[in-house]
């Protein structure tokens, strides 16, 4: 069992990568879900037991072909990868769950065996990402887990996923060729690409012009990916057309793997290094996320698509996180890191309920569902409680929160107010939004909504189980509130 | 002599590529894209990267070209709006980025420098260690595919991403109004000339292929070097002789087996250092003698590497091929 | 060699520049992906460049043993890697592209948009 615990930093990668081939070449479309359904689950099953061990030791080191550090590539697992691996191998297990009825009517059975494959990669590029502690290594996992998203997101029904994905495509390109820039410069610099030696190395050097530039290089790239105000362009169309269960996986995930790569780079590798770098961080990130939460939930509460309204809403979501980081103080930073295992909680579920929907629903537009609740009760009690969630209602995991950066806004001076208000003021928006959609489904009448039926229960029971973890973790918030408190230690370089 | 010849390459480089972006022609944008390969490949061989010149051929020169004029053939020979209205945006973006570069590049120790710390740090250990612990002559190979060897299982599933990607895609049944021409009509076996040159290459390539595949530790070269050349010698196959002859040789359910195969092959390597006692991917554990043992695993991951990215090309080939024939 | 070395890093930030603006402002989405080629081509020039030893040779060790000067083999591994990650995008890209023009009958951006909004 302790040779085994010893793996498991590489298991959480490998084994959904190798389950890929497999799922391909069965040719039974059942057989290769069943397969990539256990093997998230497995992952997510390694991912507990890392976060156990985590919580007891502080974080494990694992290096790749037995070569020391630097000269190999290093893993290593810590409080902010345990939390954020948690939450992808979570979703993913959610969402593949949630599939086995809902993807049948997207993707024709004969090109499902490929449509796992590419999942199971997906899911393999974002642990890939998260357990590594090598720069280039988490450019080659990004290009994995992005070229599987792509083939994830062209499989939506709709011919506009195509278009919205060439654009997904180009951008992403573009931020990991921009991250390659950045690293290449550090590298030029110090001469080594893992992590901990840079952050090491990274002192002696006496040119500080290509580590600022390589600075920047990296938190726009990065910035591309985690689709930050005005970056986020490709996010609403891919969202919105992407086949439902992979929005539900994406919208928990892709971003947010994006934004630990960010915080991680900025706080560890450059604030130490770069005189005020901290400061022009947040004078960077401060208006960006001001601007991402007001306009993100302003248009989200004029958009009459279902699935758009909610990827503008995560836009704004994103703008929280980055909120919080841009203070720059570990309880700031603690409220950004668990408003992203929040915000998945919220965001999987309400998608969940969205996928419910569709199987009644073909068009999901405000106008096609009114009346929908007395036909599907289940999902729409799904989707109002994870909307409260989304709001930050007291009891569920939205406002635990949000109430912590609150706190942490207050802590930061005379600007504090300001950010209360804008906090204050698009939680509003998003009570409008959410009752928009509440308001037509319980209390109008359409014709379409007369034949719907309720979702199958393989559908209904992952949309439940991610209602009732925002409930749980609303009410006991203790581990992920750990993890992102000691994560925000971390980041800032104190001693917890 | 160096000097003049570098910088006559480099600057041809940067005419090629203005040429590139100002063409309209997407065919001609296509061929000078080839011909920038060489170019860079050339440079590269300049600056001592044999196997990144290699690749970068192989690569660029060869099999991208073919994906692009297979595509070409499926949608449009011409741009018609060249511009976008936001050009003048986009030059400012542009020129704000190169001369952040610039700037950046003022403080970086002069190029070939050998006191500059890149070349400090990492890279000698590198060199020592191949020679004691791996006692293979090519570094390059060493550090792809035992050092980093994660990186390159990593590169691997990006090629095998792409690969069921673009099946993926392309299986899907449905509407079929695109090309005009068709890659399945573009044979040359109507020309003489070109099928007699061509069948007499076919074999050379190939091995050619197969030398690189199990040269790599020597010289230039390695697994995906060679499946991009072995792949090259199918797909000319395939155009000299049709494409149902090339599918009969190799049938897709083959080229799906391939590659999945190789890329549970370099999988099953790492695993198997794990079940002998070693982490993941260290091949010491895989013979008695820890020297033996590296140099097995390397020959066989490079094995997976070339089995994957032949069957990844030959099947992204036929599935763009197969779309024009309706 | 001095004026070479500013030379390559000139070429790589105009090559960029190119293959950038090419991402862009063109609208037929082949170009684009040829932009991008460019634009990962650079990076490409970017690491070897680094990675060069001057009097070096090519990181192989020749059967005449003897103490030689060689580069850097480390970014040269790092660039084809990436130079394998390029050529898959560009495959998966293409795919989509040949997809789009079977749907929309196009492949020019603003033409796709104009049928989109109808």
């Amino acid at each position: 069992m302790t040779a085994l615990q010893a793996h498991l930093p590489a298991l959480q990668v490998v084994v959904p990568m190798l389950s890929a081939p497999l799922a391909m070449l069965l040719r039974e479309h059942r057989l290769s879900w069943a397969l990539a359904t256990a093997a998230s689950l497995c992952a997510f099953a390694i991912a507990i037991s890392l976060t156990l061990s985590v919580i007891d030791t502080g974080g494990m080191r694992y290096l790749m072909g037995s070569w020391p550090a630097p000269f190999g590539i290093e893993l290593g697992v810590d409080a902010m990868s345990a939390l954020l691996l948690l939450i992808v191998t979570g979703a993913s297990s959610l969402a593949l769950i949630a599939g086995a009825s809902s993807l049948d009517r997207e993707i024709e059975v004969e090109r499902q065996p490929l449509f796992y494959a590419a999942w199971l990669l997906a899911l393999a590029g974002l642990c890939g990402i998260l357990v590594t502690a090598d720069a280039f290594n988490i450019f080659v996992f990004m290009e994995i887990s992005a070229l599987a998203s792509y083939v994830l997101v062209a499989g939506g029904p709709d011919r506009r996923a195509l278009p919205a994905v060439f654009k997904y495509l180009v951008m992403g390109t573009i931020g990991a060729t921009f991250y390659l820039i950045g690293v290449g410069l550090i590298y030029l610099m110090t001469g080594t690409l893992n992590l901990d030696d840079i952050v090491y190395r990274i002192g002696e050097v006496a040119e500080v012009k290509p580590i600022l530039i390589a600075a920047g290089f990296i938190s726009v790239g990065l910035a591309l990916k985690a689709a930050i105000f005005p970056l986020h362009v490709w996010l609403p169309n891919a969202y919105t057309f992407a086949p439902h269960v992979v929005t539900v996986f994406l919208a928990a995930c892709s971003t947010k793997v994006a934004l630990y790569v960010l915080l991680r780079f900025n706080f560890v590798v450059f604030k130490p290094y770069l005189e005020d770098h901290d400061l022009k961080f947040a004078i960077f990130l401060l208006p960006l996320s001001l601007l991402a939460i007001l306009v993100g939930s302003a248009v989200a509460m004029f958009e009459s698509n279902l699935k758009r309204m909610l990827a503008w809403s995560s836009v704004a979501q994103i703008g929280y996180i980055t909120l919080g980081a841009s203070l720059v103080s570990v309880a700031g930073l603690t409220a950004s890191l668990l408003h992203i295992f929040n915000h998945a909680l919220a965001k999987s579920a309400l998608f969940l309920a969205l996928a419910c929907l569709a199987i009644s629903v073909s068009k999901l537009r405000i106008e096609n569902i009114g009346g929908i609740a007395k036909r599907m009760p289940w999902t729409m009690a799904a989707f109002l409680l994870a909307g409260l969630s989304l709001i930050g209602v007291p009891g569920t995991a939205g406002f635990v929160s949000k109430w912590y950066l609150i706190t942490a806004t207050f802590d930061s001076g005379p600007l504090g107010i300001l950010l209360v208000a804008v906090i204050v003021v698009s939680s509003l928006m998003a009570v409008v939004y959410i009752w928009r959609v509440v308001e037509c489904a319980y209390f109008r009448e359409t014709d379409e909504a007369q034949s719907a039926r309720e979702a199958p229960l393989m559908l209904l029971l992952p949309t439940w189980a991610a209602v009732l973890l925002n409930f749980y973790f609303g009410l006991f918030p203790g581990v992920p509130l750990e993890l992102s408190s000691s994560a925000a230690t971390l980041l800032l370089g104190q001693t917890p | 002599m160096t000097i003049v010849f570098g910088v006559f390459l480099l600057t041809l480089m940067l005419i090629t590529a203005i040429a590139i972006v100002r063409t309209q022609n997407l065919f001609v944008a296509v061929m000078l894209s080839g011909i920038f390969s060489l170019l860079l490949a050339s440079n590269f061989f300049l600056l001592d990267a044999a196997d990144v010149a290699l690749t970068e051929a192989a690569v660029g020169a060869g099999i991208s070209t073919v994906l692009y004029l297979s595509a070409l053939a499926l949608s449009a020979e011409n741009e018609r709006a060249p511009y976008s209205s936001h050009r003048l945006i986009a030059l400012a973006v542009v020129s704000v980025t190169a001369l952040l570069v610039i700037y950046a590049t003022f403080d970086q120790p002069r190029v070939g420098d050998p006191a500059a710390p890149v070349h400090q740090h990492v890279a000698p250990w590198y060199l020592e260690m191949t020679r004691d612990a791996i006692d293979i002559p090519n570094v390059v190979t060493a550090v792809l595919s035992s050092f980093r060897g994660y990186d390159t299982l990593g590169e691997v599933f990006v090629v095998f991403t792409a690969g069921i990607g673009v099946l993926f895609l392309l299986d899907k049944p449905g509407a079929r109004h695109g090309g005009t021409q068709t890659v399945g009509r573009v044979r040359l076996r109507h020309y003489l000339i070109p099928r007699l040159v061509g069948r007499m290459l076919i074999p050379f390539i190939l091995l050619f292929g197969l030398y690189v595949q199990f040269h790599g530790e020597y010289g230039p070269g390695g697994g995906f070097q060679a499946g991009a050349l072995i792949a090259a010698s199918i797909i000319l196959y395939a155009l000299l002789e049709g494409e149902t002859r090339a599918l009969q040789a190799l049938p897709r359910r083959l080229l799906t087996l391939l590659i999945a195969s190789g890329a549970l092959l370099y999988g099953g390597v790492g695993v198997a250092g794990m079940l002998l006692g070693g982490n993941f991917l260290d091949y010491s554990v895989l013979a008695s003698d820890p020297v033996k043992g590296q140099q097995l695993g390397i020959i066989l991951i490079e094995a997976g590497v070339g089995i994957t990215v032949t069957g990844v090309l030959l099947s992204v080939f036929h599935a763009f091929a197969a779309r024009g024939r309706f | 060699m001095n004026f070479l070395g500013i030379y390559y890093y000139w070429v790589f930030a105009i090559l960029l520049m190119v293959g950038f603006y090419a991402v862009i402002a063109k609208l037929n989405l082949i170009k684009k992906l040829i932009g991008l080629s460019l634009f990962q081509a650079a990076v490409f020039l970017l690491y070897i460049t680094v990675g060069k030893v001057e009097g070096g040779t090519a990181p192989i060790f020749a059967s005449a043993a003897g103490e030689r000067l060689f580069s850097n083999p480390l970014p040269q591994v790092l660039i084809l890697t990436a130079i394998v990650v390029g050529i898959s995008t560009t495959a998966l890209g293409l795919g989509i592209i040949v997809r789009i023009k079977e749907e929309y009958g196009t492949i020019e951006e603003q033409e796709i948009q104009e049928i989109d909004r109808q």
